[in-house]
């Protein structure tokens, strides 16, 4: 877990990211109310969310669960496609939407293949941002502190010596639509 | 068995994403409509020396300019509504993204009305001017002066308006259906960059049928329908090949195809625009041009609606 003490925010060639162990998941959703609280969203508004894939014939049944959110792609169409600016790639690679500048058009939900963002009941398009507010000052985003069973870690893809470059070392892992080719930075470890 | 459960329900995302309603496809095709108009007006008076010859072109063929700002503002108020955050509107205009197309789009419908407006006053006549001039609002706000200033303005630079209106006119068209296309790689269906071409060519022979609602004379209405008849078979043929697209494309663009062949659009798709808004109007249009028919509003109004039509049906093959 990342301190104060070792703040990479700002730093040049920090390369955010967020690993989600699907064998540690037991789909609580401490994670999707952790984010509901920490940024005040509105009823109809997720950030991020579970996910429950069933697959076999009973009882034969396995299940696959997943904590999702924005992918915070390196090669992001949601902030390509946005016509003012206000969908940008900010500090170590985080996607994030300036409120002020966002005139609710809807092209960055049309061009998101993973369905991470939805009008904000304000207006502005909203998005998980890996709660950046409280990566400046050094801790965690809260669905990663929220977490009872550690199933999220988050950190630095470039420092090979933080948790997240160590778990995408030793542990088997994918992320969502690979074949589109956005580059996410959000690993499911296996 | 694989069974698949989203525990969210954000705002016009889920269950199913319902972002785009009305205003989009509206606005697409009055962008087109008015893409078409600008490019026959540009047409027609680049040969205005040809037709003077032929017989003098009629009042409304000359008017035809002024349409163009009309109908896009229409759309544009369309596109407002769609908006979720109206407030900050200007922000369109304080930025230019040269990677989205919706921004490239922004600053053409503004460069569109100094450029048709300018257009149409370029070929008023002079007792049409004055006849503005004695206008009421014109009058009253003593704009008489500026008006006779800009006419002259127009006609001094006609030639480079004319380009000006087809080069904004093409840009406008294949914009409308690029802007689909640039976010084909989240929603399949608009995976194709033949929708620009596709929408600029339906946009064409829709702004030629609307134009053949007005009282043209018979010379005007004759190249009109023929160069209608000729769009409506490069727009066959271009969503032949947008078919064809998708059919050589990975899983995702085939489940997209799927919709048109034998999926929840194909009804809709083969009897609304293909039908109804492409072989009956060009049938009749033929029938017209072979059998030297009077024509009727009929082929017209149903290459408007075949318009609409392709607009809608393709904006929700992309949400589905």
């Amino acid at each position: 877990m990342s301190t104060s003490k070792n703040n990479s925010f700002g730093r040049p060639g920090v390369r955010y990211a967020m690993t989600m162990d699907t064998r540690r998941c037991v789909g609580c959703n401490a994670c999707v109310f952790a984010c509901k609280a920490e940024n005040a969203l509105p009823a109809k508004g997720f950030r991020d969310w579970i996910t429950y894939t069933v697959k076999g014939n009973f009882p034969a049944l396995s299940e696959l669960i997943r904590s999702e959110r924005c992918n915070h792609c390196s090669n992001s169409p949601c902030t390509t496609n946005c016509p003012t600016g206000a969908s940008h790639v900010g500090p170590g690679g985080i996607v994030l939407v300036d409120r002020g500048m966002c005139t609710g058009c809807k092209a960055c939900i049309a061009s998101c293949p993973y369905d991470a963002r939805y009008v904000h009941t304000d207006g502005f398009v909203d998005k998980c941002t890996f709660c950046v507010h409280r990566v400046k000052r050094g801790l965690d985003p809260a669905c990663v502190s929220a977490c009872p069973t550690k199933a999220l870690a988050f950190g630095d893809l470039n420092d090979p010596d933080s948790h997240v470059s160590e778990l995408l070392r030793y542990r088997k892992h994918t992320v969502l639509k690979p074949e589109k080719g956005l580059d996410p930075n959000l690993f499911f470890l296996l | 068995m694989e069974e698949f459960t989203i525990i969210r329900n954000s705002l016009h995302v889920d269950p199913h994403l319902d972002i785009w309603g009305w205003e989009i496809f509206v606005y697409l095709f009055l962008g087109g409509l008015a893409a078409g108009i600008m490019i026959i007006s540009a047409i027609n008076g680049l040969g205005y020396k040809q037709a003077k010859e032929d017989g003098s072109p009629s009042s409304w063929s000359r008017w035809a300019p002024f349409l163009a700002p009309v109908v896009i503002s229409l759309g544009m108020l369309a596109l407002f509504l769609d908006l979720e955050h109206k407030l900050y509107v200007w922000r369109f205009y304080t930025a230019f993204r040269i990677t989205s197309p919706m921004s490239w789009g922004a600053w053409i419908l503004l460069g569109l009305y100094p450029v048709t407006i300018l257009l149409g006053l370029a070929f008023l006549e002079d007792n049409e001017i004055e006849s503005l001039k004695s206008f009421a609002p014109i009058r009253w706000l003593k704009l008489g002066a500026l008006l006779e200033w800009l006419c002259r303005l127009g006609s001094a630079w006609r030639k480079v308006l004319l380009w000006a209106n087809l080069a904004l006119g093409l840009g406008l068209g294949v914009y409308t259906g690029i802007l689909l296309g640039s976010l084909g790689v989240a929603r399949p269906a608009w995976n194709s960059a033949i929708l620009g071409p596709l929408f600029l060519v339906s946009g064409f022979s829709t702004g030629a049928a609307l134009l053949m609602l007005f009282p043209l004379n018979h010379n005007e209405h004759e190249r009109l329908r023929r160069w209608d008849a000729w769009a409506i078979v490069l727009e066959l043929a271009l969503l032949g090949l947008f078919f064809i697209g998708l059919a050589s494309g990975d899983g995702y663009d085939r489940m997209a195809l799927e919709m048109f062949f034998g999926g929840k659009l194909t009804a809709l798709f083969w009897s609304l625009v293909v039908a109804v808004g492409l072989l009956v109007p060009l049938t009749i249009e033929l029938t017209e041009g072979h059998k030297g028919i009077r024509p009727t509003a009929l082929a017209p109004v149903l290459l408007l609606i075949g318009g609409v039509s392709l607009r809608w049906i393709i904006v929700s093959a992309g949400l589905y």
